[in-house]
């Protein structure tokens, strides 16, 4: 047992992610046979969770085909590839760790690409679960590394969703509200990202006016003032006939595809790592543990907090944008105090103060939602139960204060010439 | 003139439920340093204790056992359902609050929303999406003073809400309960160290707080007769921000703070139209806690360095 797990922990980043692309790969030949051989209905959408809980006679097959089209290929191929992609790796390392990365990246998204391929289902949920990153890092920026608690995420993702559907709606589609398009609309996948970093400008913007009162007050008050901030928001918009109130804005063009999210998510979560591990990161975290302190060893905190608000709530504001464009409707309903609530779940449950953190409490929380629909209402207890089982006995989430160090998730993890 | 008394008597009306729900928020929070998000769900919670109680009563009254007039009733339902929600609230505290004292404070947070969630989750998943309409008690009258309408139903819900927050108030001050509350909430960390027991205190500000939202859900009620698992949220988070404008851990401040929410939602709606009435009345707010960040009865907060 020692000597297996010793073997697979010399296995790379690249040979587990080229083991997960034989085995999607696998599943898009043979996938729909095997499935119907072991009398599973169709392909397991979400790793057979959803067939099981609704047949739970099903449990055998669906574990069956997990082990003969998952499990199997990625343990095969990485532990048969050990020295190869060990090679491999050690060679990109040495050309150049941005090379490396790139090539993680591609092999990433083939993955993800030919796993979602499958069925439309599996392509919204991975986009909504990336976009749940996005916000979670971004939340996580606030409220785990400064240490506040912040309410308003919603609120900012709410603006960037509207402003980037007003921009692509009124410049590319020809719409009832705002009467033909101004632009052609082949033009509109290349402004896109406009639309999105406009939504997140504003966004910031708008977080001022969090993060002025924050410099005179913390914990509970500014806790109260970011949730006025997310109600007023909320109002605001559904106030706003313009773009149509309380009965939503739609007609939001399909450009939020994978790639577009997968590409948006990658920058999210370097840029938000390099953040954090720069000097105004750690003067985040000093922020946090002792204002009086940090200040006197010169820490700005005016500056600091002024840029973390604006900056965490420029992603919002991304986020916003791109879960707009992803549903291709939005209401002021959906940002209210259920999202504030799912968001902070994903945050806490994952872990304060760590990238990793986020994005594992981010897809943990997502998928659960997913996965455990077939319980229809009692999802809402089950999902809260658990969180509620982290904070007991991790209070400060699954995978708290962990760095995100690229170099060593890249490396080779076995020295070129070293033998099993 | 006439127009605004009439407001008055609304606003004094709508402002004794967030008062008497912010209390439960402030109490909770001058003990355990923390705030109960599932207070808006106890309070929920509560209002569907006094249909159930209310309904048994009237059944019970049907069937000819015991004849109980009506006022009876209504008197029994409140401190039926003050007792039972009490107990929920203990409940609520062994199981979601106390494995986590010592955690961070967001962690405790984040277990109240979730067990909020699960609140209305359950209250859904046992009764149904159906709403329930509270059975009414009382037979309207209303009194004509000087132009303006005062309804029975609102004297009953005024009066009744200002009484516990005055029995309230009493409690604090002159028991040995009370002192106890007041000490604690002076220096949580030392007077354990005298002998009062931290367990038992947390016990209580949860019961007193829960049958405090039981009264106030049951006054919902007979005010506005439909109830819904959701109906926590909405009253809920604006108590909440009462008993922040209060100052936190101030049984003075909550009430009064409640009462001007009411207050500032009632006039809000009399000169704007009512779907800005959350947008105004969050923008005050907003302001206020701006200008005054420790609100109205809290202490200032300072961690710039002064030399």
């Amino acid at each position: 047992m020692r000597s297996v797990r010793a073997s697979f922990s010399q296995v790379p980043l690249l040979g587990w992610l080229l083991g997960a692309l034989v085995a999607v790969a696998l599943e898009h030949l043979v996938g729909t046979p095997v499935a119907l051989a072991l009398g599973l209905p169709r392909i397991p959408v979400l790793f057979g969770f959803l067939i099981v809980l609704a047949k739970p006679t099903l449990i055998p097959s669906a574990i069956l085909y997990l082990l003969c089209i998952y499990a199997a290929p990625i343990a095969g191929t990485a532990w048969l590839g050990i020295s190869v992609t060990n090679r491999l790796a050690a060679e990109l390392f040495r050309l150049s760790r941005v090379i490396s990365v790139v090539v993680h990246l591609i092999l990433l998204y083939a993955v993800l690409h030919l796993w979602a391929e499958m069925s439309d289902y599996r392509v919204l949920v991975l986009r909504l679960t990336m976009i749940a990153i996005m916000l979670t890092l971004s939340l996580n920026v606030i409220n785990g590394y400064m240490g506040e608690f912040s309410c308003s995420h919603p609120g900012f993702m709410a603006l960037g969703a509207y402003v980037a559907s007003v921009f692509t709606v009124v410049l590319f589609v020809d719409d009832r509200l705002f009467g033909p398009a101004w632009l052609p609309p082949s033009l509109g996948p290349f402004m896109f990202p406009i639309g999105l970093i406009l939504g997140g400008l504003v966004a910031s913007f708008a977080a001022l006016a969090v993060a002025i009162p924050s410099f005179r007050t913390r914990g509970d008050y500014l806790a109260i003032i970011s949730l006025a901030f997310m109600f007023i928001v909320k109002s605001l918009i559904e106030n706003l006939e313009l773009v149509r109130g309380p009965r939503g804005l739609s007609g939001q063009p399909e450009w939020a595809t994978l790639p577009t999210v997968f590409l948006w998510t990658v920058a999210c979560i370097w840029i938000i790592n390099n953040f954090v591990r720069s000097t105004m990161g750690k003067a985040l975290n000093a922020l946090r543990d002792n204002e009086t302190a940090a200040e006197a060893m010169t820490v700005d905190t005016r500056r600091t907090k002024m840029v973390a608000f604006l900056f965490a709530a420029f992603w919002a504001g991304v986020a916003g944008g791109l879960f707009a464009h992803v549903l291709g409707y939005v209401n002021p309903g959906t940002f209210g105090i259920q999202k504030l609530a799912e968001v902070l779940a994903m945050v806490y449950f994952g872990g304060l103060n760590s990238v990793y953190g986020a994005i594992v409490g981010a897809v943990s929380i997502s998928l659960l939602g997913e996965v455990l629909r077939p319980l229809e209402i009692l999802k809402w207890i089950a999902i809260p139960l658990l969180v509620i089982l982290v904070m007991i006995f991790r209070p400060t989430g699954l995978i708290a204060f962990t760095d995100l160090n690229v170099t060593n998730l890249i490396k080779p993890k076995q020295h070129p010439g070293q033998e099993v | 003139m006439v127009f605004f008394f009439q407001n008055l008597v609304n606003a004094l009306q709508w402002g004794s439920f967030y008062a008497l729900i912010a209390l439960g928020y402030s109490m909770v929070y001058s003990i355990l340093m923390l705030f109960n998000f599932a207070h808006g769900d106890i309070f929920m919670v509560g209002a569907y204790i006094g249909f159930g109680v209310t309904t048994a009563l009237i059944a019970l009254s049907a069937s000819g056992a015991i004849i109980l007039p009506n006022w009876l009733i209504l008197v029994l339902t409140i401190l039926f359902s003050m007792l039972l929600t009490a107990f929920v609230g203990v409940i609520v505290e062994r199981v979601g609050y106390r494995p986590l004292r010592d955690a961070p404070r967001a962690s405790a947070a984040i277990t109240g929303l979730m067990i909020g969630i699960i609140l209305q989750t359950s209250n859904l998943a046992l009764l149904g999406a159906q709403r329930v309409r509270f059975p009414s008690l009382v037979t309207t009258t209303t009194y004509n003073v000087g132009g303006v309408f005062i309804s029975n139903e609102k004297i009953m819900i005024i009066v009744v809400s200002l009484l516990l927050a005055m029995g309230l108030h009493q409690f604090v001050r002159r028991t040995k309960w009370g002192m106890a509350m007041r000490a604690m909430a002076f220096d949580s960390a030392a007077v354990p160290l005298m002998g009062v027991p931290l367990n038992t205190m947390a016990a209580l500000t949860f019961a007193i707080g829960s049958a405090l939202a039981a009264a106030a859900g049951i006054l919902f009620g007979v005010a506005y007769p439909v109830l819904d698992p959701y109906m926590g949220i909405v009253v809920g988070w604006k108590a909440f921000v009462a008993a922040i404008l209060g100052g936190r851990g101030s049984v003075m401040g909550a009430t009064l703070a409640g009462f001007l929410l009411g207050f500032n939602e009632i006039f809000v709606v009399m000169i704007f139209p009512s779907t800005l009435r959350d947008l105004i009345a969050y923008s005050i707010i907003l302001l206020i806690l701006t200008f005054r960040p420790h609100g109205f009865f809290g202490e200032p907060y300072s961690a710039r360095l002064r030399l």
